[in-house]
């Protein structure tokens, strides 16, 4: 499924992810997953929230720098091996990934594994076609 | 017992420097006034004829030069000599705003040339010297001024130019270089890392001749007990030839300006009135001889103090302070000229905001560049890679812009500090004066 997820600019000081998370505490927003890139001078905070666009305007209007991003999420069996199973599919078909990460949340037994790639439809036609859930 | 290259001049009587100087001012304002329309417009515009200046009592009707008319004359405007009998071009670091380009006849390379022969004899070089040179060769005064300046005196040159720190190291172990040139902050990673290598009791250093940037008295302390040697400074800039405008001596007490090529003057850089002798203002030369390229009251726009006091080195030119600060906004981040203004332009150009601030300090006795910029909202990416493409593409433009690379800092919209009044672009904490 491609799904909206909200990237947050943090500057390379003590407490800006407390400040963040903050934010969605006080709008009673459920984190459903998250990653952070860090580089020497700034991180980049990825998340996954139920409605991006409504706390992309809240921090936004906060101050916060931040965007919203269309990804794609693979649902795949919590069990040994199964995240090999898409990135054979993705490498046999020349898709290279951007990033990744995985959701906080269990889905009955599934994990969740966020991926950013070039194209989104193609990928997910890909990795349909090879069995792999999409949800 | 003090050593001089040109002795009758260095030592002349005040008397018949200021008779020396009156003749030559006479002959180059006719000179100029007759070759350079854009210099004579000037003096039209003042209402000064050449007639009216008949010695240095007259030298406050002149009117000044500063960087933008070089800049509005830019490149032949303010050039005094046909072409064909210029045979050099020097040029300042920077951009083309605010690029210097100045012209040298062969007598003009030859005058500059024996300024900084001067400076060499003046820490004692001599014939039996090994002079490294490790100022940047090429469009920078600094590699060719001492390089022709040794040449004259005599010495081994070793024409290192800048960087690559493990062969300075090892030419001057190998050759027993005796005399160095160079920025101070290089001469202080030049010693931290002979100290490193082992080699530092190897060396045969006993003066080095450093300038083209601000230093403090611990520094110089410090370089010359770690290298072993005595830390010289010189002054110069490339609208007035180069490095050799004026040197210390051995008294290490102030700069001889040679003062039968310019003729230095202190003014209030606001009301422009000249200052007495021995009050802080700003600098102004008056290019005596050049020929190619002649500077009438050029503004320097760096802030010292002259002194007239004789000096214990039987100089009788007068001396002048370190630099103690700028009159305008213009910063000297290792060893090179930058303006912030610069480093807007820049920004503006890859689509950044003009919120930006430039964080200098001194580590380890080098200059630290940092650039902070704010992240525009429409550069901002959910990838790493996007993003630092941006920065490296700012960092490329910035570097050829000012010729040195500053660190790039992304932060946060609205984070860099907006000031009631002018923006604070700078934060300085070298504490350099």
């Amino acid at each position: 499924m491609i799904i909206n997820q909200l990237s947050v600019f943090l500057e390379n000081r003590a407490g800006q992810l407390s400040e963040f998370v903050n934010i969605l505490a006080e709008n009673n927003i459920d984190l459903q997953a998250l990653s952070i890139s860090e580089t020497q001078d700034y991180g980049l905070l990825r998340i996954i929230v139920d409605d991006p666009k409504a706390v992309e305007a809240v921090a936004k209007e906060k101050g916060w720098l931040c965007t919203v991003t269309p990804v794609l999420a693979v649902l795949v069996p919590d069990e040994p091996g199964s995240l090999v199973s898409i990135l054979d599919t993705l490498s046999k078909s020349n898709i290279s990934i951007a990033y990744s990460y995985a959701s906080l949340t269990d889905r009955e037994g599934h994990a969740c594994i966020i991926l950013r790639v070039d194209d989104n439809e193609v990928t997910e036609k890909i990795l349909k076609d090879a069995g792999i859930i999409c949800e | 017992m003090a050593n001089y290259y040109q002795k009758d001049i260095e030592t002349m009587s005040r008397d018949k420097l200021h008779e020396l100087q009156s003749e030559r001012l006479v002959a180059q304002v006719k000179r100029v006034y007759e070759s350079v329309p854009y210099y004579r417009d000037l003096m039209d515009k003042k209402g000064v004829k050449p007639s009216d200046i008949k010695g240095i009592e007259d030298l406050h009707k002149l009117p000044f030069l500063t960087k933008s008319d070089l800049r509005d004359a830019y490149p032949y405007g303010l050039l005094a000599k046909p072409l064909s009998e210029c045979v050099r071009i020097q040029s300042t670091s920077g951009t083309t705003g605010r690029r210097v380009v100045a012209f040298y006849t062969q007598h003009d390379i030859d005058l500059w040339e024996d300024c900084c022969a001067r400076a060499i004899v003046a820490v004692g070089g001599t014939n039996e010297d090994v002079c490294q040179v490790c100022y940047g060769y090429g469009l920078f005064t600094g590699g060719p001024g001492l390089n022709g300046g040794s040449h004259k005196v005599g010495c081994l040159t070793l024409p290192m130019s800048s960087g690559n720190t493990d062969r300075q190291l090892q030419f001057m172990e190998d050759l027993g270089a005796t005399i160095i040139c160079c920025t101070p902050s290089y001469a202080a990673y030049l010693a931290e890392s002979a100290i490193e290598k082992g080699i530092i009791g190897n060396l045969k250093l006993k003066a080095g001749i450093f300038g083209a940037e601000a230093w403090t008295e611990e520094m110089r302390h410090d370089i010359e007990q770690k290298l072993g040697l005595k830390a010289y400074d010189i002054y110069g800039l490339t609208e007035l030839s180069g490095p050799g405008v004026s040197f210390e001596c051995e008294a290490q007490a102030g700069m001889h300006v040679c003062e039968d090529h310019f003729i230095a003057e202190i003014i209030d850089p606001v009301t422009e009135e000249v200052l007495p002798m021995g009050s802080k203002g700003e600098l102004v030369f008056t290019a005596l001889t050049k020929e190619a390229f002649p500077m009438i009251r050029y503004r320097t726009r760096d802030i010292c103090v002259l002194n007239d006091e004789p000096c214990e080195c039987g100089r009788t030119h007068i001396r002048m302070s370190k630099p103690m600060g700028r009159s305008d906004d213009m910063l000297i981040i290792r060893g090179v000229n930058v303006f912030p203004s610069q480093i807007e332009t820049v920004l503006l150009n890859c689509g950044m905001p003009a919120n930006y601030q430039i964080v200098l300090d001194r580590v380890n006795n080098t200059d630290t560049f940092d650039v902070e910029v704010e992240m525009p909202s429409e550069l901002f990416s959910d990838t790493v890679a996007a993003i630092s493409k941006k920065e490296k593409e700012i960092l490329d433009a910035l570097k050829s812009m000012l010729g040195i690379s500053p660190k790039l800092k992304l932060v946060a919209p609205k984070s860099i500090v907006r000031s009631e009044g002018k923006a604070v672009r700078v934060i300085d904490k070298r504490k350099l004066f």
